[in-house]
Parts: C-alpha cells; structure tokens; sequence
C-alpha cells in the first residue's frame, strides 16, 4: 500500500474537516459578505478587517485565544458545558469552530467581491419587476455571484486542507480525531520517518497544485457570464 | 384623481431638486432636460429607487409617499426602463420576461392589462425568446426590456433615457416600437430625455427642467412653443405640428400636409390621405419677410401675426413667435433683421419656412 491506514485516516479526517467547514462558511459567510457588499454603515471598516485578521494574524495566536476561548473557563467554553457539549478542545468539532475563523476570510472576500461586482442596477431592476428583497437576494444576487461562491468555495476547501498552527493549538494530535494531513506530516517529520512524510506530502502538494488549477482554468469563463 | 402628483425636496451636496409637479394620468409625458437637470433623479423617486426625505407622491389617487407612508418599489404598480438593458444576464430573453410578470399581481382594470403576448408582438421579439441575452444586438436588448417592463401590466410606465446609449441606427429600430406604445397602450408614460427630437416625436405633455427645478410644464406644444425656455432648447428651438397628408403630387413627387392655419409641402409621403403626421419646424429653419417673396426656391411660405420677441441663445439673435392662423411657429433671427423689417408685436407678415423635419422618419 502507498499510504498507511493512519495515513489514509489523516486524509479522510482533513477532507471531512475542509468539507464540514466550507459549508458552514456558505451559510455564514454569505450574509456576512452581503452586508459588507451593501452597507454603508460606519462599522463596515472595523468589521471587514476583523474577518480579514486571519490573514495577517499568526496561526498560533489565533489558536490561542480560540483555546482559551472555548476552555473550561471561557465563555465560549461555559456555553457548550451548560448546553451539556462538554468541552471543544481536543475535539473534531473544536477544529471546525477554529476553522471556521480561520478561513473566514477566504469564504467572505470572495463572496464580497462577488457581490460589488453585481452593483445596484440589476437589484433595482428586480424591484421594479416586483422583486421582495429577499426574493431579489435568492433569484437575483445569488446567481450573478454564483462564480464568486464558487471560487470562495474552493479557496476556503483548499486553505482549511492546509491549515496546521490552529490546529496544533486546539486539536492536539489524536488520530482518527484530530490529527489532519499537515499534523501527520509532521509527526512523520519529528520520527524521523522522512519516506512516509515524502509521500503524505506529495499527496498534498498534488492536491493543492489540482485544485488551484482547477481554479485558474476555470476563472477566464467567468467574464463571458 | 387620474393625476400624478409629485413634490420632492432633495439636498444633497452638489444636487439639489426641488419639483411640485401634476402629471397627466394618460399619454406620453417628456421630462426634458440637460444631464445633471434632475430629470432622472425625479423618475427615480417616483419610482422609490430614491427616497426624498420630504417627499410626497400620489399616483391615481395612491399614496405613494408621504410623511407617514412608504410604498417600496416592489409595490409600486410601475414598469422602469433604464438606459442601459440591465437584462438578468443568467436569464433567457423569455425568462427575464416572466421574471416580472409572474410576481406581478393582475391589474384591476381590464384597459391596463398588457399581456404577455401583447408585450412580445409590440416590441416584435418572437424570434429572441429562446436566446440569452449576451446573445443580442444592443437594440434588441432595450427591446427586451420594455417587453419586460410592460409584462408586469404596469399602470405607468416610466422610461429613463431608453435610447441614449444606442447608435443612431438602433435608435430608428426603437422609436417606431415606441410610437406604438403611445398608440396602442392606455397606460401614462414618464419618458425622461436629453434628446429634443424624442420628445418632441413621442411626448403630449412636456416638462422642462434645468438645475433641479422645473422651468415648464404643459402640452407639448404650447410648451415648446414658448420663448422663455432658450436656455434649454438653445439651437433645438422649434414647434411641433400635427398635419394630416392632404394630397399627393406624383408629377413633382412632393405632398402637401394641411395643419390648422396652413399647408406645407413636403417630398413625397408613402403615407395615404388623411393619415396623422407629426412635423416639428426648427426656429432655426424659419425666415421672415414683408412681402410674400416671389422668385425663391423655398416652397413653404406662410402668413403670420407676429405674436412676441423674446431674446434667444446668442446676443446677436432673437426669437420671433408667430401665429399663422391659429399654429405657432417660433423664428429665429438675428436682431438686426429684427430692426431693419420692423418686427413688432401684431405685424402681419410670411413665414418662410427652409426645412419640415417629419417626426417618424
């Protein structure tokens, strides 16, 4: 066999992840980008740079906060212990809630800048045909912003398969739990097992290499819709 | 009650507006103006694109707006062209077209509905269903989208500059679908303009508007033949007539179309007797004499009361109105003819008339 079980259990656990998170991130990042396509509100600058933090802010700080944040003693932690969730850390579903910050911005730029892209005219057109906002959000924005959904989707799969720091800090290293592609590597790294590092690696270098390929194949489409 | 009633108050840096309109509830209304007049920022609080802060707009009896009242654009019974298509890109041509009529309630009174059906065979898009809109001309796109505009059954229907990003050529392919729509449709249009020949072509009513106000408002052409708007007409000055095509002559291939008060001959009209023609006469375009002048190519000489002078857009001109026999001309000439013949107020004198521009060609 190519890769080992504990291998292959690291790939699986890092594309439930990536998936679970890119659809959480639909939901959430959609509304999020909306508003900060149309508001002009004064908190569109203070907002539009905490979901860009992520970006410039090293992983382990993020990871940090999120730890103290979702442990015993954090708000975040008291809730999911009074909702009878027990504690987040160290658990799959404490790296999607990292996640989940941490590729905010790949999801929610995107989506924005999908959005901008579609201005006023045809929202206001949609009004004068009878179009609620709402109706207008679902027949109209969603559609002509679709290529925009599409790259965020692969952007936020893509980044959440590499991310690594956050999850050191928060998930630790449990196999079948916890311990995603990047931690393996690493792990095989620090045995000094440099084959089998070799070959996870190379899975995840094809990967990303794929999908950004993927990507940029099929961006110059998006100009003729 | 069949009136629509605006006043709006905007302030904003830069632009202001400041309008207290009524509106006639049926024909062809122009909002005419130079870019930066208002005109279009009007249309758009009527439509509730724009809301003024301290508007109020009653539409056949409807409020629309007023202090404690706000009807979004989703619930105005309106259909909005823009100037440019703006057709939903990921929609065919017929489904951008159900697009509004499906979400459009049926209007109350039978006289205002527009079919589907009626909307397509107007704007002569049949073959386009099927096709997306990337796929069309630009004409054919605005097409489109009055079609679209219309199929909401809409009980008015306002038109932001639907011509002024064609070319000349597509713009001859839209006009006579517009001309249509004034004939065949009971509904008021709002038809916003730069273009003096459009308006003059498609509007009844006329209001004029120049830095956020209105400087006229009334019958086409008692409005167009007022002296006191130069500013706004400048060189485009003129009157428009409704003639009728009198007689043809095949030997000399011209035809003469009678108007109240006179005749004027034109080349020959492919037009059959008794058939409406709208004639629109530059001030520009029209000359006076004493004398019925005799030995001159100009065919078209009329007699004259010479009604008011006013001073036109050059200090070195003025403009004459005239009323021959019961139609108003508007002459534009230089002041120093205006002394040398004596024009004043009640002379009677002729009308020579250089060119007949026909409204529709």
């Amino acid at each position: 066999m190519f890769l080992s079980e504990t291998d292959l259990q690291s790939i699986w656990l890092t594309l439930r992840l990536a998936g679970v998170v890119t659809l959480i991130l639909f939901v959430v990042g959609t509304p999020i980008g909306w508003w900060l396509a149309r508001t002009r509100s004064r908190w569109k600058g203070p907002i539009g740079a905490v979901v860009a933090l992520p970006l410039v802010l090293p992983p382990s700080v993020l990871g940090f906060y999120l730890l103290v944040t979702m442990g015993p003693n954090g708000p975040l932690g008291q809730l999911t212990q009074a909702l009878g969730l027990g504690l987040l850390p160290f658990t799959f579903w404490g790296l999607v809630v990292a996640s989940v910050f941490y590729s905010l911005p790949f999801m929610v730029q995107p989506v924005q800048n999908a959005f901008e892209a579609i201005g006023d005219r045809p929202l206001e057109v949609a009004a004068t045909l009878r179009a609620s906002p709402l109706d207008t959000f679902f027949t109209v924005a969603l559609p002509l912003a679709a290529p925009g959904f599409i790259t965020a989707g692969i952007l936020t799969f893509a980044h959440t398969v590499g991310e690594f720091g956050v999850v050191l800090m928060i998930g630790g290293n449990i196999p079948g739990e916890t311990r995603v592609a990047s931690v393996q590597i690493y792990d095989h790294v620090e045995a000094m097992e440099y084959g089998d590092a070799h070959r996870l690696a190379a899975v995840m270098l094809i990967f990303s290499f794929l999908v950004l390929l993927a990507l940029y194949l099929w961006r110059p489409s998006q100009k003729n819709t | 009650m069949e009136s629509i009633n605006a006043r709006f108050d905007i302030d904003w840096p830069g632009f202001s507006l400041a309008v207290d309109l009524e509106l006639p509830g049926r024909g062809v209304t122009g909002l005419f103006g130079h870019s930066g007049s208002g005109k279009t920022t009007l249309l758009r609080c009527i439509a509730g694109l724009v809301r003024a802060p301290k508007g109020r707009l009653v539409f056949r009896g409807e409020v629309w707006q007023d202090e404690s009242n706000w009807v979004p654009t989703h619930r105005r019974s309106l259909g909005y062209v823009f100037q440019e298509a703006s057709l939903f890109p990921h929609l065919t041509v017929m489904g951008n077209l159900r697009y509004g009529q499906k979400r459009a309630p049926a209007p109350v009174a039978a006289e205002d509905r527009v079919s589907l059906d009626q909307a397509i065979a107007l704007l002569g898009i049949e073959h386009l269903l099927t096709r997306k809109p990337e796929r069309l001309s630009g004409g054919e796109r605005q097409r489109v989208a009055i079609a679209r505009a219309l199929a909401v059954s809409p009980r008015v229907l306002l038109m932001d500059e639907p011509l002024a990003a064609l070319d000349i050529a597509r713009k001859r392919e839209i006009l006579p679908y517009l001309e249509r729509l004034h004939d065949q449709l009971a509904i008021p249009v709002l038809y916003v303009s730069h273009a003096p020949d459009e308006v003059a072509r498609l509007a009844d009513h006329l209001v004029v508007m120049d830095g956020g106000r209105v400087l006229a408002s009334g019958p086409l052409k008692e409005t167009l033949a007022r002296l006191d708007l130069p500013t706004a007409f400048s060189e485009d000055a003129g009157v428009v007539i409704d003639a009728v095509v009198a007689s043809h002559d095949d030997n000399y291939h011209l035809s003469r179309l009678d108007f109240p008060g006179g005749n004027v001959v034109v080349a020959q009209r492919h037009e059959s007797i008794g058939h409406p023609l709208r004639l629109r006469i530059h001030a520009r375009d029209v000359s006076l004499a004493l004398e019925r002048a005799t030995g001159t190519s100009i065919a078209n000489l009329l007699p004259a009361t010479v009604a008011e002078i006013a001073d036109a857009d050059t200090p070195g001109h003025c403009l004459v109105r005239l009323d021959a026999g019961g139609t108003p001309l508007i002459a534009r000439i230089t002041r120093r003819s205006l002394d040398q013949l004596g024009v004043a107020r009640g002379k009677a004198m002729w009308a020579q008339i250089k060119a007949v521009a026909l409204l529709g060609d």
